[in-house]
């Protein structure tokens, strides 16, 4: 079933939480995306490993080289995809060299809704974004805390479904604290768009997400949550896990706040 | 007839390859160093100053050899251009000694670098320590291993040497932990890339850096053969600096061009349009897309894709790509040692190896003249020819 992003990641000032799972990270690792949806999340973004994740802190190459380790390859996560009945939309996340390899439409007959891809940047990506708007997916594009001005309003208007908010100079993975910059960029992004803004890299506590939640609208837990399932945790603590920042997002904002009052301005 | 080894277009591209896939986050850092590199290389002051140093420290215009005996023996007339002369033992240090100045210029107090075989790693460390800034080279554990000797030499330099244990342990992964690096300390790092690869300015940038090689050979080459120009112009291609620089001396003269790649590394010759470290180029890889390991007795040819101006060499056939065996290459050590008393590196000796295969083949008729890129001295090589040679 495909999902679009925008209906499934509305506005409404409740924090959008998207957790990460590394396809084929392991035998049952569609388990770990029914155990995401369980524990609350309202997307999921699903990572095809590469062998050369050049954004990748040392967790996700792990969890990748686990993947491709196991003998999981693109082809054969995106049947296990296919074959997960999931109501949250799923979003990709993946390098060029996968895309251009695969194409577009094979992700849209797995379900796929929407594509994030670290090294496409505005430059390079016309022509994926033409390839995925034909195939009904949404190109999600990513935003740092380098970019300047007029590049972040071109991000914001060429960006589908939302927003992504690179939260520090650096590779993905584990942080004792939220950086500064990520919500000097989420102020920013919100001040050019009315796309949802998803902060992510090293969101690692639920504290930190109900950060990303006031700077931005939500956040994407990636690093904190593979390196459990690498450390053996299952689909049940990964649920309890999920969980965990759900609750956290949900009690940390709660209607009438400045948050929701922008959201509402938003319309 | 396509215009080739000139600027690429303002989006990076040497036809359909080149480009800037790299982060967004890194972005800005890429606008930055091409706008510094075009300002400096239009300024007759960047120039000279660059040059200065070539001649007083880098030992430039490096010599050209002919090497007789083994000209005699192939019936060919061989001519060698001899980067091994050059300091740091390679010609790593024309594109770095450019780079530093750069660097310097944009105020950037860290260079950061990848390395295989260590010579780029060892011609960054010493471009550090004369301009006064900080060095991290990230060079992979297995090369780690088998370059003991310019490790060592790095860290004599000052230079911090990061061991990289990921994917094959090779080059391909120090270039992988080298732009992680980058994309933290972007402020005062100014990434110090070693080949013709990566993302848009990167291969323009450091073929013009390296056309030195091949400006220098055009007017030595001249008042050694009657002809004027070679009938072959053959240099080694891992990334592909070498060689790309020597090309450009003569890409546009009748003279052939051969790039040789390794057996087990030869992504012109066997690889598919890929994106890896910031350009779309040929890449090994398999069906889905995963980049493959490549194999190759020499640490500097062991990456699974090549400068994208390579790959558009190849698409039009201006130049051609050939591979040698490592067992062809150890040969060509020992052959070049015994007849000419030059022993170069690894990665050179798949140039002469080659040579060695071709001349008096349809490849390379009897009576060729052929100028070829020595592009490093074998030093480093020591402990693995004791090894494949005993």
């Amino acid at each position: 079933m495909t999902t679009t992003l925008s209906a499934a990641l509305p506005l409404t000032g409740r924090p959008l939480l998207v957790p990460y799972v590394t396809g084929g990270i392991t035998a049952d690792w569609t388990e770990l995306l029914l155990a995401c949806q369980d524990g609350g999340a309202d997307a999921i973004e699903v990572g095809l490993p590469f062998s050369d994740p050049m954004l990748d802190g040392p967790t996700i190459q792990e969890a990748s080289d686990r993947a491709l380790a196991r003998g999981a390859t693109v082809e054969s996560i995106l049947a296990d995809l296919a074959a997960t009945p999931l109501r949250v939309p799923v979003v990709v996340m993946t390098y060029a060299n996968i895309v251009l390899r695969i194409g577009l439409p094979a992700l849209a007959a797995a379900g796929v809704s929407g594509l994030i891809v670290p090294d496409l940047p505005l430059e390079e990506s016309a022509a994926t974004e033409a390839a995925a708007a034909a195939a009904g997916i949404d190109l999600v594009l990513l935003a740092a805390p380098s970019t300047p001005d007029d590049r972040l309003r071109e991000i914001c208007a060429r960006s589908r479904g939302f927003v992504y908010a690179i939260s520090v100079m650096g590779t993905t993975g584990e942080r004792a604290r939220l950086a500064d910059s990520a919500a000097t960029l989420a102020a920013r992004l919100k001040a050019v768009t009315d796309l949802p803004v998803l902060i992510g890299f090293g969101v690692s506590t639920p504290a930190q997400a109900v950060e990303a939640g006031r700077a931005g609208d939500g956040a994407v837990i990636a690093s904190v949550l593979m390196r459990r399932v690498l450390d053996g945790a299952t689909a049940n603590e990964l649920a309890a896990d999920v969980a965990a920042y759900r609750t956290a997002l949900d009690l940390g904002v709660s209607p009438g706040t400045p948050h929701a009052e922008i959201s509402g301005h938003r319309g | 007839m396509t215009v080739v080894m000139r600027e690429p277009t303002t989006d990076g591209r040497f036809g359909e390859y080149g480009g800037r896939y790299v982060p967004e986050s890194l972005i800005p850092a890429c606008l930055a160093l091409e706008e510094a590199f075009r300002e400096a290389w239009a300024d007759p002051g960047f120039r000279q100053e660059l040059d200065g140093y070539r001649r007083t420290y880098a030992g430039r215009p490096t010599a050209l050899t002919a090497a007789r005996n083994l000209s005699a023996e192939l019936g060919i007339t061989l001519l060698l251009k001899r980067e091994d002369l050059a300091h740091t033992g390679s010609h790593k240090i024309n594109n770095v000694l450019g780079q530093a100045l750069l660097a310097r210029r944009m105020g950037k107090t860290r260079l950061i670098a990848e390395t295989g075989a260590g010579q780029h790693g060892v011609a960054t460390a010493t471009a550090a320590a004369l301009f006064g800034l900080r060095a991290t080279v990230y060079m992979g554990e297995r090369d780690i291993e088998r370059q003991a000797l310019n490790v060592f030499r790095m860290h004599l330099l000052g230079a911090e040497v990061v061991p990289v244990t990921s994917g094959s342990r090779t080059l391909k992964d120090a270039t992988n932990e080298a732009m992680r690096n980058w994309v933290s300390a972007v402020g005062d790092t100014h990434f110090c890339l070693g080949s013709v690869a990566g993302p848009h300015p990167y291969p323009w940038m450091v073929r013009e850096f390296q056309r030195v090689i091949g400006e220098e050979a055009r007017g030595q080459v001249a008042g050694e053969l009657s002809t004027g120009v070679p009938d072959v112009v053959v240099a080694c291609v891992g990334g592909g600096s070498n060689a790309a620089g020597t090309f450009a001396g003569f890409v546009d003269t009748t003279a052939r061009l051969v790039g040789v790649e390794a057996a087990g590394g030869a992504a012109v010759s066997g690889g598919e349009p890929g994106v890896l470290h910031g350009s779309r180029s040929l890449v090994l890889q398999d069906r889905h897309g995963q980049v493959a390991e490549a194999q190759s007795i020499a640490a500097g040819l062991d990456y699974p894709g090549v400068g994208p101006e390579h790959a558009q060499l190849g698409g039009l056939g201006r130049a051609t790509y050939v591979t040698v065996t490592d067992d062809e290459v150890l040969v060509a050590v020992r052959r070049l040692a015994e007849r000419e008393g030059i022993i170069c590196a690894l990665e050179s000796a798949h140039a002469v190896a080659w040579v060695l295969r071709a001349a008096g083949t349809v490849e390379l008729p009897a009576g060729s003249t052929v100028l070829l890129t020595l592009s490093g001295r074998g030093d480093k090589d020591m402990g693995q020819l004791m090894e494949g040679l005993r």
